[in-house]
């Protein structure tokens, strides 16, 4: 085992023994997971509605590169700027240089995975510019020096208890368990920071092609004041969060909002297409979309293209029931959950303990039961799972089960001798009919679990007893 | 498949877990499906569907032992397994496993015969009652596999809801996972455990005497926490209770 997997165990490990996150996941997980259902059951036909989405989204991937080059068109023609990032490298050199050639201080950033993802944040910090985050979650993990542990909830694994405290040590405010108060406190602080602010960057849920317009939903109006008040918007999009019209967005927004926070529409849903034009008293002067490849157009025509349907809902994160024991910093990677398993080692490959990440899952299918684009997680848990071995990771021990394995399936003389000597061996280990201690390398099954003491007899055995006592009463 | 008017035939594949581990499963299977008036025969050698090397990626493994199996089930009869994991297997994951190859037309042709018990009961030879007694309470664990992949869930509620006597209870939490996952329960132990947490506290809030599922592996899983934490309530097979076996082991 490499010090890497141990130290992927390591996280796990502590992440079981937290109660604040058992406390905080099943909280929030609970709540989540009841939302959904009851909006996506308000649908008169949710099955229907979801296979179009998937169908829209799919459309879309299958002619990207026209797409893309016609939401550049008509956003320049409206008097954006383009950048076409191929990586984190080139769209954070490309913000930071914008930045620095604006004169700009002061940032504002409302919330965006694939910044997350390319750690701009720390770039532009480093850069000497300020940044303030200003979704009330991501707000709390930069309070906290942490990442987002949930795609669309970054502080889900925080209990209110623990921001109260943050927000006690960092604002100096009293600490409360009300959560009205907190939020009150973070409006406060955030509403200089919004008014100071000479660039706004925002993230992306989807490019209309069509209409040259970036979407972006919000519940806290944050999004809207980063994208308007400030004299500079940045919007960064992955590459494949594009559709192809209107009426497509139409349907994805349905589905995105039932399907991460079980509403039927998100609180406030902008549409941006460009700077402010002449005589428009809102909106910044300049507007640049940075589109983000980062390693999207690779995956784009292999085996786990499915993977870019994703429209970043969350919804796989709360159905999971790993996700729900163990959050998302466990998993180590920018994206978490049953789609953050399969994202990182493609996106991040080079995270040591990446091909760990498709191991962690009991492959039960809940993530592709509410996946809004029906993404067949599970199959690319596996996929990965194969890639892993093949790429020579998989542990020694393990090598050698499964030929032994193969060796005992395919000769039933040694299947059968396996059996008797196994059936024979749990009844001088086991008492009462149960065995409380295996030998390596099963004993991690009985470190919370017995095992049954196994039957004098196979199943198969006793057919064949039973078949040649029919036949010979035939006789 | 009949082999003369009015009289089907199944091979019965009870899987490896179920042979070695737990016969009874094998044995009220089989009385099951004879006391629906079907022949059941089992093919000596039949071993395993492969899920667990294909589970754990080691592909060419589950080729060489799922590709034997394909040999092994060549024939008309439907296969019956009391198992939604490995039907699942069979079913959803050979095509990806012998696309392109040539097992591809041979895995075409089993899918089209395959059949967890319960579905094989209810669905084909439309049973909804097979006769069975038990007095007490039992509630029912939707194993994962079966449930998402293969849509089962309302057959074997339907059979244990004939069953004279028992008192079906729901299971909070029915659908969730047990956390069993094959190789996951010991390479994954400490997260296999915390979701077994949770699968006890819906058994511990269900008070049922039973808890019924359909795969042996679930089974395991669910029964080895229950017996760890000295619960009074059994975790049985889903076919066990329906043949009057529930009683067959501790």
């Amino acid at each position: 085992m490499t010090t890497q997997s141990i130290s992927f165990y390591e996280r796990v490990d502590g992440a079981l023994h937290d109660a604040s996150l058992k406390t905080a996941l099943s909280r929030a997980t609970e709540r989540f997971i009841g939302n959904r259902a009851g909006a996506i059951g308000a649908l008169s036909d949710e099955a229907a509605l979801r296979d179009t989405a998937r169908a829209i989204r799919a459309g879309a991937l299958s002619r990207l590169d026209e797409l893309l080059a016609q939401l550049a068109t008509n956003v320049e023609s409206r008097g954006g700027t383009v950048c076409w990032a191929s990586d984190g490298e080139e769209a954070r050199t490309y913000i930071a240089e914008l930045a620095k050639a604006r004169g700009v201080r002061s940032i504002v950033k409302s919330k965006s995975m694939a910044s997350e993802e390319i750690h701009l944040n720390h770039a532009l910090e480093e850069a000497g510019l300020e940044v303030v985050e200003t979704d009330l979650g991501e707000y709390i993990i930069q309070l906290a020096g942490e990442t987002p542990s949930h795609i669309i909830a970054p502080s889900i694994h925080k209990t209110r208890e623990q921001v109260s405290e943050l927000f006690h040590q960092h604002l100096g405010v009293p600490l409360t368990d009300d959560i009205q108060t907190m939020t009150q406190t973070a409006r406060t602080a955030l509403r200089q920071r919004f008014l100071k602010a000479d660039m706004g960057i925002s993230g992306v849920n989807f490019g209309v092609a069509d209409e040259g317009a970036v979407v972006i939903v919000e519940n806290e109006g944050n999004a809207r004041l980063s994208t308007t008040v400030p004299r500079i918007h940045v919007a960064i999009m992955g590459i494949e969060r594009i559709v192809a019209r209107m009426e497509d967005l139409g349907v994805m927004l349905q589905v995105l909002a039932r399907s991460a926070t079980g509403q039927k529409l998100s609180v406030y849903t902008s549409m941006i297409s460009g700077p402010a034009r002449s005589g428009e008293e809102d909106g910044p002067e300049e507007f640049h979309l940075v589109l983000l490849d980062n390693g999207r157009s690779k995956i784009l025509g292999g085996e786990y293209a499915e993977a870019l349907l994703c429209i970043r809902c969350g919804a796989c994160l709360n159905a999971c029931p790993v996700y729900q024991a163990i959050g998302g910093h466990a998993y180590g990677g920018v994206y978490s959950g049953p789609i953050g398993a399969v994202l990182t080692p493609l996106l991040q490959p080079d995270l040591p303990e990446a091909y760990m990440l498709p191991q962690a899952s009991s492959l039960c299918g809940a993530c592709q039961e509410v996946c809004p684009v029906r993404i067949a997680i599970p199959d690319m848990l596996l996929r990965l799972r194969a890639d892993a071995v093949k790429a020579g990771k998989a542990h020694p021990v393990e090598k050698a089960a499964m030929r032994g394995y193969v060796m005992t399936m395919n000769n039933p003389a040694v299947y059968r001798a396996g059996g008797r000597a196994a059936r024979l061996g749990s009844r001088l280990i086991g008492r009462k009919g149960r065995i409380r201690r295996l030998p390596p390398p099963l004993s991690g099954w009985t470190h919370g679990r017995d095992f049954p003491t196994l039957s004098g007899t196979s199943f198969g055995e006793w057919w064949e007893e039973r078949e040649k006592k029919r036949k010979e009463a035939a006789q | 498949m009949t082999t003369k008017p009015g009289r089907r035939r199944v091979t019965l594949f009870v899987t490896c877990i179920v042979d070695q581990v737990y016969p009874g499963i094998g044995q009220a299977t089989a009385a099951l499906l004879e006391s629906q008036g079907v022949e059941v025969r089992v093919p000596r050698g039949l071993t395993c569907c492969g899920q667990m090397a294909f589970n754990a990626g080691f592909r060419d493994e589950a080729y060489a032992v799922a590709g034997r199996t394909i040999e092994v089930l060549r024939g008309s009869d439907d296969v019956v397994l009391p198992s939604g994991s490995c039907a699942t297997m069979i079913r959803h994951l050979y095509p990806e496993l012998f696309q392109r190859s040539p097992y591809a037309g041979p895995t075409a042709d089993l899918i089209s015969r395959t059949y967890e018990i319960s579905e094989y009961l209810v669905d084909v030879l439309g049973v909804a009652d097979v006769g069975a007694r038990y007095s007490g309470s039992l509630a029912y664990h939707d194993a994962c596999h079966g449930l998402r992949f293969l849509g089962l869930g309302r057959q074997a509620r339907t059979l244990l809801g004939s069953v004279a006597g028992a008192e079906v209870k729901p299971l909070p939490g029915h659908d969730q996972c047990c956390g069993f996952g094959g190789l996951f329960a010991v390479k994954q132990g400490a997260i296999s455990e915390a979701m077994l947490d949770q699968k006890l506290a819906g058994i511990a809030e269900a008070q049922a005497d039973l808890i019924v599922t359909g795969d042996a592996s679930c089974m395991t899983q669910i029964a080895g926490g229950l017996s760890r934490k000295g619960s009074k309530t059994k975790a049985r097979h889903l076919v066990e209770v329906l043949a009057n076996m529930t009683d067959a082991r501790q």
